[in-house]
């Protein structure tokens, strides 16, 4: 099976929908001649020419408009968002048009339009280049929301998400791009080219969105996190050896309560991580769900470890980022209660 | 405060005559306070805000002076290919077909040359229809009958003209106040009315405000009640057609007061980066709720004019002429259907109603400003008209008015019977969830049950 970076396993995803779809179109800042600032489109445009992947003005709101406009139409269109911490402008275009067009035309229309991010820290980007919004577009009915942690789940879930009747966001973790991270900022780069998680199939599959997957089997404690943080939780995990349960959402919109619920009822504790901010964060809404669906299943407070309530710092990037230790922290107060 | 008023003095008559003439041309129909003088205030910063107001405020009499109002027949019709370098005299001033007599002048009436006296007679019609029913709902909307309701009395010519050169699957991106649209072309009016009524002929089921209407297959997107953000899907939808070798439009609306979002420039930008099969109108009819349009316009000089920026041909039409709409309509869908890329068409009308049944506009302007607008009543310049060409008469038209009160109040009792707001015939509680996704997640479903539907 060959391995692929995330990065190469994003593109292989447009590429094979690029080909089995011609109502499949992709734009962007940058994403056409060029092949995107991340190289995710690379050689797209040269493919399948210019009318199926062409690059936009520096517009969100417009990149997303004309898309809402184009999927309303029939059309399937994958668009990039160059960074995550530049969708605001099309936020309106989101929330207000992209998840509503359905219900308010009671079906008459609808809007398959899948919006890629780059989201999250640890690039040294600051406030600008780093921020992780999930939480903005999880709060939004009509929606579909989701960040893979793998290449292969990039792959699967892209391909989903352009096959998805409805909007999709698409939030990929840039520091995963090109190998796993564990948040140890010191140690050599890995590469996906020889990690298990790397080995991304040819053709087309899909992995279905609202599907978690469990990276990690265990019984003393369910961690429940995405992105970046999967590998950061599994690092903390070994590093104390305790046998927990690592759950990779992998969809945040909608969640896959049955597979939160029944683990956290297995393992009677409860850790939640995320690198996005704490207030009003994911982590509250997976913890309201955890209490209500398993509290009496519960023997200690669920814990959380979050990016701090701040702008993404430059310089002090390693001080923000919700790293091992914290996370250890978190694992040792839960099950020392 | 002191102010002096600047009054335009120029005549757009003369453009043609002087090429040079764009670099000194004052502002029209505006008015801006100038400054207080630097002594009076004892500073000494040169840098003053200004700020736009409208001819006349509540009690004053209703002042149009400003406005300027070319003749009729006076502009030549433009290439189909024409480039925006080359519309700038149709940019800035109004293309009118219908002279004071009634009769259809110049050369765009050779755009009329497709339409014969029955559906000059269909337009009148679907005018008449277009205006009862808005002056129907403002009353039920006052009984209590339903929560809201926006007439779009004055600018009725604009879209039941522009819809008789729409074909099946263009699809209109429409306000709310472009319900002439839908009446224009045939969409039964027991579902006009139950989106109203929210009722069983609702078909959005109680989903939306009324006028908020959604009628695919009638050409007609679904209403967001945001501005100015589906400027912008006309644009991609003309795209997707473009791409996908679809013959058909696609028509964006928007309000002079919505001119000013992003999503405005938005559109015009992606409709110069890739020159979609689109037309985008801006209806111009001087009022955003209670500012006046001076606010939006700031130092441009049209809405059409903006367009020129992006390198989009645009022209400005007497809105309140059925005929110049007919025509300019049957040329910009032709030039677009052809390929030219798109057009913007500025729609010079005035906004006669309140603004919503939440509005009361003798707060903020003259009472009777609306019957001094210079262009008229576009139902009485088209039954001028058409009594001009021996085609009607006022007996006849007396006549219709009592055919189309009795179709529009039949039509209201049957859907009245169906549930008003005083008296009403609930909805099933399931349709909050349904559509929200097309197929339902666990935690809706889980919601649903917990109301109990």
């Amino acid at each position: 099976m060959p391995q692929l970076t995330m990065i190469e396993a994003l593109r292989d995803a447009m590429d094979v929908m690029l080909a089995r779809d011609p109502k499949v179109v992709i734009f962007g800042e940058d994403v056409g001649y060029f092949g995107g600032v991340f190289r995710c489109t690379s050689g797209l445009q040269k493919k399948y020419g210019e009318e199926r992947v062409f690059d936009t003005p520096i517009n969100e709101s417009a990149i997303v408009g004309i898309g809402i406009g184009m999927a309303a139409q029939g059309m399937k269109p994958c668009v990039e968002i160059q960074f995550a911490d530049y969708v605001y402008p099309a936020y309106d275009q989101i929330t207000q048009e992209a998840a509503r067009i359905r219900h308010r035309s009671n079906e008459q229309f609808s809007c398959p339009i899948v919006i890629r991010m780059p989201t999250g820290g640890g690039i040294f980007g600051g406030q600008t280049h780093s921020q992780s919004p999930e939480a903005l577009f999880t709060h939004v009915a009509g929606l579909k929301v989701v960040q893979p942690c793998t290449p292969h789940d990039a792959k699967g879930l892209l391909i989903s998400a352009m096959e998805d009747p409805d909007p999709v966001i698409f939030l990929e973790p840039k520091r995963l791009y090109n190998g796993p991270f564990n948040g140890d900022h010191k140690a050599p780069a890995q590469s996906w080219k020889n990690h298990q998680l790397g080995e991304v199939p040819e053709g087309h599959y899909s992995i279905p969105i609202g599907k978690a997957r469990v990276h990690r089997e265990g019984s003393a404690v369910t961690i429940l996190t995405y992105g970046t943080m999967v590998f950061v939780a599994e690092a903390a995990v070994n590093t104390l050896g305790v046998d927990a349960e690592i759950i990779d959402l992998r969809s945040l919109l909608p969640l896959d309560l049955e597979t939160i619920e029944e683990s956290v009822r297995k393992t009677g504790r409860c850790v939640v991580l995320h690198e996005a901010t704490k207030t009003s964060g994911l982590a509250g809404e997976i913890i309201a769900i955890v209490q209500e669906a398993c509290f009496y299943h519960l023997e200690a407070p669920v814990q959380r470890v979050t990016g701090w309530d701040a702008p993404y710092p430059h310089a002090l990037e390693w001080d923000y980022f919700p790293g091992q230790e914290r996370v250890c922290r978190a694992l040792q107060a839960v099950m020392e209660a | 405060m002191p102010h002096k008023k600047r009054k335009n003095s120029y005549k757009i008559n003369r453009w043609s005559e002087d090429e040079e003439v764009l670099r000194v041309l004052p502002d029209i129909d505006l008015e801006f306070n100038e400054c207080t003088s630097l002594e009076e205030k004892n500073v000494t910063s040169h840098c003053k805000l200004s700020f736009a107001h409208p001819p006349a405020r509540p009690g004053q009499t209703p002042d149009f002076s400003s406005v300027e109002i070319p003749e009729a027949g006076l502009l030549p019709v433009l290439p189909l290919d024409v480039t925006a370098a080359d519309c700038v005299e149709h940019a800035n001033s109004l293309i009118r077909v219908m002279d004071e007599n009634g009769e259809a002048v110049g050369p765009w009436t050779d755009f009329l040359s497709r339409f014969d006296v029955d559906t000059l007679r269909a337009g009148l019609r679907d005018m008449m229809i277009s205006r009862t029913i808005d002056m129907r709902m403002m009353n039920a909307q006052r009984q209590g009958k339903m929560s809201f309701y926006i007439q779009g009395v004055g600018e009725e010519a604009i879209a039941c003209g522009f819809q008789r050169c729409l074909k099946p699957g263009d699809m209109n991106f429409p306000t709310y106040r472009q319900q002439g649209l839908l009446i224009a072309g045939g969409y039964p009016l027991e579902m006009l009315l139950g989106q109203f009524y929210s009722n069983a002929f609702d078909p959005l089921q109680g989903r939306q405000l009324p006028t908020l209407h959604s009628a695919r297959d009638y050409g007609y997107f679904t209403v967001s009640g945001n501005l100015g953000t589906q400027y912008v899907h006309a644009v991609g939808w003309a795209m997707a057609n473009a791409l996908t070798q679809q013959e058909n439009i696609s028509i964006g609306w928007i309000g002079d007061g919505s001119t000013a979002s992003n999503d405005f420039h938005t559109a015009l930008l992606s409709a110069s980066s890739y020159s979609p099969p689109v037309i985008l109108n801006v209806v111009n009819n001087q009022w955003a709720i209670s500012t006046y349009t001076g606010v939006a316009k700031g130092r441009g000089r049209t809405y059409a004019a903006r367009a020129l920026g992006y390198g989009i041909p645009a022209i400005r039409v007497d809105g309140n002429d059925y005929l110049a709409v007919l025509a300019v309509s049957e040329w910009a869908t032709q030039r677009v259907r052809a390929g030219h890329g798109p057009v913007l068409i500025e729609w010079y009308t005035y906004r006669v109603g309140a603004h919503s049944s939440s509005d009361d506009p003798s707060a903020y302007r003259p009472r009777d400003e609306g019957k001094a607008w210079p262009f008229g009543d576009p139902v009485e310049r088209l039954k001028k008209h058409l009594i001009h060409i021996g085609e009607w008469s006022e007996q006849r038209h007396v006549q219709a008015e009592a055919e189309v009160l009795s179709q529009v109040v039949e039509v209201q009792k049957r859907v009245e019977a169906a549930g008003t707001m005083i008296d009403p015939k609930p909805i099933p509680g399931a349709t909050i969830f349904k559509g929200v996704y097309a197929d339902m997640p666990e935690h809706i479903r889980r919601q649903r049950q917990e109301l109990g539907v």
